[in-house]
């Protein structure tokens, strides 16, 4: 029996820690902060801020019992989360109370990802950094030291690295998940889908999705909204090669072949233009290149598509007749994670095209024109100058990145052209688990004069670090102000509601300190964060004493739709939705799209598809005991024929072996008749391998690992990565 | 008297484990132990399936096994909406209603007494809903009295397709599922 409760352990050690801290070269600068929990407030306090356990950065409210953390609800007045929270947000106070979590700066003693450590003061670790990185600038400049990271909180350390004169920033939501998508999109509307997605869909109509799995994946505001259109019986159609929760609730579901999107793309297109289905005032009025296009498609009928898609030309002629008929306010999504197979942008063009064919876009029902709140920035000094070039995408070799590419940084960092890159920054993601191919990611750090990680966990990345930074959980700290585009315009603040256990401090906090040892002060005017969110907000008229009290502010709300006056204006070269892409074209790629074959699986393998649960983000939070206890481990789905085919049993533990032979940590099987037989399945983020990541180490299997082949995207340099095949490895 | 219970839309439901979770964090609930649950029953061969999601938790039954065979009186019906209790103090853990229980709603709890969902009843005896019913974003879950005709779960029950779970088990419960 456990009779010390955790928190009661927690409460216990963190006490010790932070007098400890208190002695620290530094003193503490979170002045009103540290009082927030000492005085033991009796009864119920409620503190609004907004979540981190994803990026939607949902409005939430914090409640204290008695002065402790006792849980956290969505706040009423947010846009996004409408009061309700997702499982990940709702087990947001599980980052606070893991015990895995980073408490104090770390400097590397031994070799690169050994995990041996010195416990070291702020000081001594941000000086340790200055060092390096002036040694860096002096040495090879200073756009030799390039930063990842992922969510609103790098933005003041991006901030610093900035003034030290840093370019090559990157995030691995471009090239590694959203990037083909928005490119898609850009080329064909001229503006990408941005996030949260301008996705109607709570009024669509009818709403496909291909290989979106809305339900399984959990962003709040759109789950809300699919639940609200199966409610409001909009007529579903799923494309998947799994059995996802979404195709439990369609009318259509096509259990495509895996790598065949874009033939039943093109074959949708032909029935819709073949019968004239199709919008023809919107693509009269708005479109460009329609006949052309309109010639091309029409090789592709549904007969065509049948034995690459495996999908009846019936369903396929069906289907594209339900879509029509429910036009405009037919929403063909365009997902999120999209770097499926290398040709991933281009299939993306072709749901645009599919969409501007069904003229959804800018209508209800369809893609809003996404509306934000809008304040100033704070006035700090100029960057310096860079003297080079970003080195990410060198000669626009991708011509249609329109985001900085991971991938490009890391061949750069291990070619060391077009120039050396010798420091990383990483900021709360995973690199280990987000890149394709982890052994350039480990070929690259070994090029590295510097490597800071700065995060709440000791992550996979965080193992391979030189000097590891612990950040605060966000229920402990400030952010920058968040505004995202959506429905209806906001500004929602981050503020603390407890006191870091131990010796993490907020991001702002390391940055500003980082900039006073780089010798940068000045780009740091004020003293305390609250300074500069005071700035921000009165510059817009408002007050942080009222934000911090009401956790959103809404703005006024605008139009979003074209049937509302918003008008249809299109930024690509021609000014209209482009059919036809001369832009294409013009550098050498298909201006309408074409399926091509994509390689089989030898025999004996089958296709490695991932995805996501609906409580866990990304490899983040499998060390959330909360979280844990509703997902501990992934499994790997395998269709009941081929399971028996093989002998597996239900959640019988097996190896995954990839074309490349590498072999899986043990993961259990799932025996199931919701997936096709070429394919097996399993979600994202498990099977950790970072020692000091205690709640996770060797819980599941990691599908990063036996992604070691990654298929570029020519048009924009996204990683297709459902290109690796595994088999089974019995467990003796 | 009111007799609570509830009506679950398994149409709206995707299995997200919110409720779960809302329950782990209002109840302080154990690591290692859940109060409510999520079972998937897939029916059919690939690609023609048929899946139910199901929230589950204690039935809150009208024919409560688990209080007949309770030595101590511990668990019992609460005179608030007939919800079912186990009162921590007289429960001397002897497991008897864990396995009376047709639904496995019950675990021992590490300071040693049987626990379960209680309803909320905590937050529903200050007029709010339960925390899995209010915290579910894709509302589909439904709470109120059975035993009132016009209430929202009587007229869901009453218009829609729906069953319980185990009703063979004769326990008569409370917990509705539309399908």
């Amino acid at each position: 029996m456990n009779s010390v409760s955790r928190r009661k352990f927690l409460k216990i050690s963190g006490f010790s820690v932070g007098a400890l801290a208190a002695t620290s070269a530094f003193s503490p600068m979170l002045k009103g902060v540290d009082k927030l929990n000492k005085e033991k407030l009796k009864g119920i306090k409620i503190i609004p801020t907004y979540c981190d356990i994803c990026f939607w950065k949902c409005g939430t409210l914090a409640y204290l019992k008695d002065g402790e953390l006792w849980k956290v609800e969505g706040n009423p007045k947010d846009p996004l989360s409408k009061g309700r929270l997702c499982p990940r947000g709702t087990g947001g106070i599980g980052a606070v109370t893991d015990p895995d979590r980073l408490r104090s700066p770390l400097i590397r003693t031994r070799q690169r990802g050994e995990e041996v450590w010195k416990e070291v003061t702020w000081n001594e670790a941000l000086n340790y950094i200055a060092e390096k990185m002036n040694k860096i600038k002096a040495q090879y400049g200073p756009e030799s030291v390039a930063s990842f990271s992922h969510g609103i909180g790098g933005n003041f350390l991006k901030h610093t690295l900035k003034a030290y004169g840093a370019i090559n920033f990157a995030a691995p939501s471009f090239a590694q998940c959203r990037g083909p998508r928005d490119v898609g999109f850009e080329l064909t509307f001229g503006e990408a889908i941005g996030s949260p997605e301008r996705t109607d869909i709570e009024n669509a109509k009818c709403l496909v999705l291909i290989g979106s799995h809305l339900g399984e994946n959990m962003h709040n505001t759109q789950v809300q909204e699919f639940a609200n259109a199966v409610a409001n019986d909009a007529s579903i159609i799923v494309v998947d090669p799994r059995f996802s929760v979404a195709a439990s609730k369609a009318k259509y579901y096509l259990p495509i072949k895996p790598g065949t999107d874009i033939a039943l793309l093109l074959a949708w297109m032909n029935v819709i233009v073949s019968e004239k289905l199709y919008d023809v005032e919107y693509v009269t009025k708005y479109g460009f290149g329609f006949e052309q296009f309109a010639a091309e498609i029409s090789q592709y009928t549904p007969e065509w598509a049948y034995p690459e898609t495996g999908i009846d030309p019936e369903l396929i002629r069906k289907s594209a007749k339900e879509m029509a008929m429910h036009k405009p306010s037919t929403l063909v999504h365009p997902g999120r994670h999209t770097t499926w197979y290398g040709d991933d942008a281009q299939r993306s063009r072709a749901i645009a095209l599919l969409n501007a064919l069904l003229g959804s876009w800018g209508r209800k029902g369809g893609f809003y024109f996404p509306v934000s709140y809008s304040l100033p920035g704070y006035p700090y000094p100029a960057y310096p100058a860079p003297s080079k070039e970003k080195l990410d995408n060198p000669g626009r070799k991708y011509p249609f990145a329109s985001e900085e590419i991971t991938t490009g940084i890391r061949e750069a960092t291990i070619s060391g052209n077009p120039y050396p890159i010798k420091g990383w920054f990483i900021y709360a993601t995973n690199l280990i688990q987000a890149l394709p191919n982890q052994d350039e990611t480990i070929k690259a750090i070994q090029n590295l004069d510097l490597m800071v990680v700065v995060d709440v966990i000791p992550s996979e990345i965080a193992g391979w670090a030189d000097v590891v930074l612990p950040e605060s959980v966000y229920l402990e700290r400030y952010d920058d102000l968040h505004m995202s585009a959506n429905k209806t315009p906001f500004v929602g603040i981050r503020q603390p509601v407890v006191d870091s256990p131990s010796d993490q401090k907020p991001n702002w906090w390391i940055a500003k300190k980082l900039a006073e040892k780089l010798g940068l002060a000045n780009y740091y005017p004020w003293s305390h964060i609250e300074e500069y969110l005071d700035y921000r907000l009165k510059a817009g008229g408002l007050s942080l004493a009222r934000l911090k009290q009401e956790g959103i502010i809404l703005g006024k709300d605008k139009p979003i739709y074209a049937e509302d006056g918003v008008p249809l204006e299109f930024n690509t070269p021609s000014g209209k939705i482009e059919f036809y892409s001369s832009q294409l074209q013009e550098a050498g790629f298909d201006p309408v799209p074409k399926f091509k074959r994509q390689e089989q699986a030898p025999s004996g393998y089958y296709r490695l598809l991932f995805g996501r649960a609906p409580v866990h983000s990304f490899s983040r939070t499998q060390s959330n005991r909360i979280l844990m206890d509703t997902m501990g481990e992934n499994e790997v789905w395998v269709n009941h024929d081929v399971a028996e085919k093989w002998g597996l049993k239900n959640a019988q533990s097996v190896r995954l072996k990839n074309q490349d032979g590498v072999i899986s940590n043990k993961i259990k099987v799932k025996v199931t008749e919701r997936i096709r037989t070429d394919c097996v399945y399993m979600v994202h983020g498990f099977g950790h391998n970072s020692k000091m990541l205690k709640g996770a180490f060797g819980k599941g299997a990691s599908d990063s690992g036996l992604v070691t082949k990654y298929v570029i995207d020519p048009l924009m340099g996204g990683t297709g990565m459902n290109v690796n095949f595994v088999t089974f490895e019995m467990e003796a | 008297m009111a007799r609570f219970g509830m009506a679950i839309d398994t149409k709206k439901c995707v299995g997200c484990m919110d409720c779960v979770v809302a329950c782990k964090t209002e109840n302080n609930v154990p690591e290692g132990h859940n109060r409510d649950w999520i079972v998937t029953v897939a029916n059919g061969k690939f690609p023609n399936v048929n899946l139910e999601i199901q929230s589950q938790r204690c039935n809150h039954c009208d024919n409560t096994p688990c209080v007949a065979c309770c030595p101590t009186g511990a668990s019992h019906v609460h005179e608030v909406g007939a919800v079912v209790l186990v009162d921590h103090n007289m429960c001397i853990g002897c497991k008897a209603c864990l396995a009376s229980c047709p639904y496995d709603a019950r675990f021992v709890h590490p300071d040693g007494y049987a626990d379960k969902c209680t309803f909320c009843i905590h937050r529903v005896e200050e007029g709010k809903l339960p925390a899995c019913v209010s915290v579910c974003p894709t509302h589909c879950m439904y709470f109120g009295d059975l035993d009132d005709a016009n209430s929202e779960v009587s007229r869901l029950i009453a218009s829609r397709k729906n069953h319980p779970l185990l009703p063979e088990a004769g326990t008569s419960p409370r917990i509705f599922y539309l399908i």
